[in-house]
């Protein structure tokens, strides 16, 4: 493959703040795509599926397909994308608000199923390009617009919620660690079935946790990555709300389950049906 | 035997009187008749009280009637609520197991006893209702056990010997002729018949979540998608059902989607993004009383406002509310081919008496409906999926084809990528309004205003939908004119004044309350000098509407 086939940049110009953390994700994520293509995966069979959110705006950065779809939605217009043309390779870039707030719905579910697509999540832990409100892994006490004295609810663990979902590849990376972060999102993609990758994001407006995080985030070593009772125990061992815990990074949870879109869809590839369905006789 | 007959079959939820009363219309279409069924039931699983109005012509027929010719009881609720409705001549034919009536029109036959005898299953009493009734009207044996061959997958042989019992048990009292067989006939639902011209002109995937009376598409879809090869997918809700289905649209497949009111009301903010993107998408809506929950498994009209107007921002869109069948199954596929050539969502408004009710489909139909290629990128140049062409539509390509497709529910450059400054926004939108123009334009070929009845007559019924049924028959009855605009969107102005000229009189009907199609005529100054509306959630009956309709 040729350098210049691997040009995933696009004309679009950046318009995240300066600092802003995205950039390291996007940095992680270009070089996974590069490597995944060099080893193998056809670059037009990328798709990039984003929602709303500083998060969302990373797909007009690189020059692979890409739905922009609706707030809170990305998550499913992946799992109709892969239904209607399972070779396809669907990522969603979406943030904690949209994610875990808006269409969680459809998160739990894509988990359920085992949906083979691969979720990124950019968590800032705040609605951030709404000028800061507080989110559903906000810690409490979060100050924003809308709660100028601190809001009154405790934030929710995403990767407990996705362990009892049962999505069958859980892990967390942090944006500041490019090379650790890379490595996951591969991992996440190769994945045969439904990949979730929670991402800690410091927002340089609104909710630097850089240091806090540099501080506190360690690797994982690697561990029985079957278990759920293990997987738990890692996953506790911070809770979104404590402000002193160590937060474990890596892969906690990974197995192999039946794929969602293989169950439904038996060999049958719908976007490229070519033959023409005869109606004879019927009365149903 | 009358050459309009009307046969009522009742009974609790659970008894089996719509299964009864399909068994009846195939009897009689095999005997050459036209038939027509209303199936009305509770929001409720087993008890309450269903039934079944089945209306049997030897021409056409398109709605039901209040009147009834044969009361079929299998419980006594359904005497006690329909006696009052029944002709001099009726006849009843009643359990006499459970029930107690007197009247020299009645025939009791003991259900229990006639299934008990043979060692059938409860269940079978309605068919021995049937062969019973069968029997009274005059059917041969033989004639009845063909048409019970066909329709009876389970335990078929304990079946007939309950049917042949209650044949046996009975005594001819009427005569009826055995016409020409219509060959060409099939009994369909509106919800059936949709689906297949969804699948004829090429449907690979339908997304829903279960809502009435939607849910036949879903059921009908999912039980036959072996022999149709379209994959049927349950998601957790209607926000995920249309998110869905841009996404497999987006990858290339062909994609329906159906709901009803609610369900739509959340799909309202995807439909603006399928306009945006450019996204082909039928939405089939599936109209139920509203609003709110409403009255969910009866009818009304009264999302038309709605529809027309859905969606934020600038947006034109083909709506399409089919009458009958034939046309739900001619419609269907059309949307789909006009989704696809103007890359853009449609939506299909129907009725709980569209979708449920029981059609005599014309089969011949079928060979209207092929799959239309959409304009497809050629390969040469760099791609760009919403390259700015005369007519605004773009060349599509799909993800996993090789050039890079982004699609965009930001506002967009030609190559996808989020723009906003004016400059570039209005040349986006103006793209979309020459498309939105070439679809006025394409309102010219299309048959999107049907004239019925007496094309002569100085007064004219305008109907709607599901209206269509009962205003036909009526027209047909009275010598009326019908003027029926099936397309509502872009509406065909220059059509339905051509069907106008000569017209004094027009009598507007619909089953809403506030005149929904009346507001959109007034937009073009067309005033109905009478408005029929009906708003308890029953459809119009052909004697209801005619008995409106006679000093007009």
């Amino acid at each position: 493959m040729s350098n210049k086939s691997l040009n995933l940049n696009t004309k679009t110009k950046n318009t995240w703040c300066p600092g802003c953390s995205n950039f390291a994700i996007l940095n992680s994520f270009k070089m996974a795509v590069k490597e995944l293509i060099k080893y193998g995966v056809p670059k037009q069979n990328f798709v990039l599926i984003s929602g709303i959110g500083c998060s969302s705006k990373i797909i007009d950065y690189i020059d692979l397909n890409s739905l922009s779809c609706l707030h809170g939605r990305p998550v499913v217009s992946a799992t109709g994308i892969k239904l209607s043309n399972p070779d396809l390779k669907p990522i969603v870039f979406a943030g904690d608000g949209g994610t875990y707030n808006e269409g969680i719905a459809h998160l739990i579910h894509a988990a359920k199923r085992n949906s083979d697509i691969t979720v990124l999540i950019h968590d800032n832990r705040n609605f951030a390009l709404t000028t800061s409100q507080f989110t559903a892994t906000s810690p409490k006490g979060f100050k924003g617009g809308s709660s100028p004295k601190g809001s009154v609810e405790a934030p929710f663990d995403p990767l407990e919620l996705m362990l009892s979902s049962n999505a069958s590849f859980i892990a967390r990376g942090y944006a500041f660690k490019m090379d650790h972060l890379k490595d996951l999102i591969k991992k996440a993609i190769k994945h045969k079935g439904f990949s979730f990758v929670e991402i800690l994001q410091p927002c340089v407006s609104f909710y630097n946790s850089a240091k806090d995080y540099n501080k506190r985030v360690y690797k994982m070593k690697k561990g029985d990555l079957k278990s759920k009772e293990k997987a738990l125990k890692k996953i506790n061992e911070w809770d979104y709300n404590n402000k002193n815990s160590k937060i474990p990074l890596g892969i906690f949870y990974k197995t192999k389950k039946p794929v969602f879109e293989n169950q439904v869809l038996n060999g049958i590839n719908p976007s490229q049906r070519t033959k023409e369905v005869k109606i004879k006789d019927f009365e149903f | 035997m009358k050459k309009d007959l009307s046969i009522l079959i009742g009974g609790k939820a659970g008894q089996g009187s719509r299964k009864a009363g399909l068994v009846i219309a195939r009897l009689f279409k095999a005997l050459g008749y036209y038939v027509f069924i209303y199936d009305d039931y509770q929001s409720l699983i087993k008890g309450g009280h269903s039934f079944s109005k089945i209306r049997v012509c030897k021409k056409p027929v398109y709605s039901h009637k209040n009147k009834i010719d044969f009361l079929l009881a299998l419980d006594q609720n359904t005497i006690d609520q329909h006696e009052k409705e029944l002709t001099k001549q009726a006849k009843i034919l009643y359990d006499s197991s459970n029930i107690t009536f007197n009247s020299k029109k009645s025939t009791g036959l003991n259900l229990k006893e006639v299934v008990e005898s043979v060692k059938g299953k409860e269940i079978m009493q309605n068919i021995a209702l049937v062969s019973g009734f069968a029997k009274e009207l005059g059917v041969k044996w033989q004639d009845l056990k063909k048409v019970l061959d066909k329709e009876l997958t389970k335990k078929k042989e304990l079946n007939l010997k309950v049917a042949k019992k209650a044949f046996k048990k009975l005594d001819q009292v009427k005569k009826i002729n055995k016409l020409k067989s219509k060959k060409d006939i099939k009994l369909l639902t509106g919800n059936e018949s949709l689906s297949l011209g969804a699948i004829k002109a090429g449907l690979d995937l339908y997304f829903a979540y279960p809502m009435t009376p939607a849910t036949g598409i879903l059921h009908f879809l999912a039980q036959y998608q072996k022999e149709f090869n379209v994959k049927t997918i349950q998601m957790e809700n209607e926000i995920g059902v249309i998110n869905a289905a841009i996404g497999a649209s987006f990858a290339g497949s062909k994609t329906m989607v159906g709901t009803s009111g609610g369900g739509f009301a959340l799909m309202a903010e995807a439909f603006s993004v399928a306009v945006q993107n450019e996204t082909p998408l039928v939405l089939v809506e599936s109209q139920r009383m509203s609003p709110g929950s409403g009255v969910p498994t009866y009818n009304g009209q009264g999302d038309l406002s709605f529809a027309l107007n859905v969606g934020h921002g600038d947006i034109e869109k083909f709506v399409v509310a089919p009458g009958d069948a034939n046309e739900a199954f001619y419609w269907a596929g059309k949307l789909l081919n006009l989704s696809w050539k103007y890359q853009n969502p449609s939506i299909l408004l129907i009725d709980k008496e569209v979708s449920e009710s029981t059609f005599s489909f014309n089969k011949n139909i079928l060979n209207k409906i092929k799959p239309k290629k959409p304009k497809l990128w050629n390969g040469n140049n760099d791609y760009l999926r919403y390259k700015n062409t005369k007519t605004g539509i773009s060349p599509i390509s799909f993800p996993g084809q090789g050039p890079t497709v982004k699609s965009n529910s930001y506002e967009h450059n030609e190559y996808g990528l989020t723009i906003e400054d004016p400059k570039q926004v209005k040349l986006m939108q103006e793209k979309r309004l020459r498309k939105f123009k070439a679809m006025k334009k394409e309102v010219q070929n299309l048959k999107a205003v049907k004239v019925y009845g007496n094309k002569n007559s100085k007064k004219a019924i305008i109907a709607w939908g599901s209206t269509k049924g009962p205003a036909l028959d009526v027209a047909k009855a009275l010598n009326l004119k019908l003027i029926f605009p099936v397309l509502l969107q872009p509406f065909p102005e220059k059509q339905i004044k051509q069907a106008l000229k000569g017209v004094k009189k027009i009598a507007l009907v619909e089953t809403n309350g506030l005149a929904q199609l009346g507001k959109v005529l007034a937009q073009y100054s067309i005033e109905p000098n009478k408005e029929i509306l009906k708003y308890d959630a029953r459809p119009f009956a052909f004697d209801e509407l005619k008995n409106k309709l006679s000093n007009f």
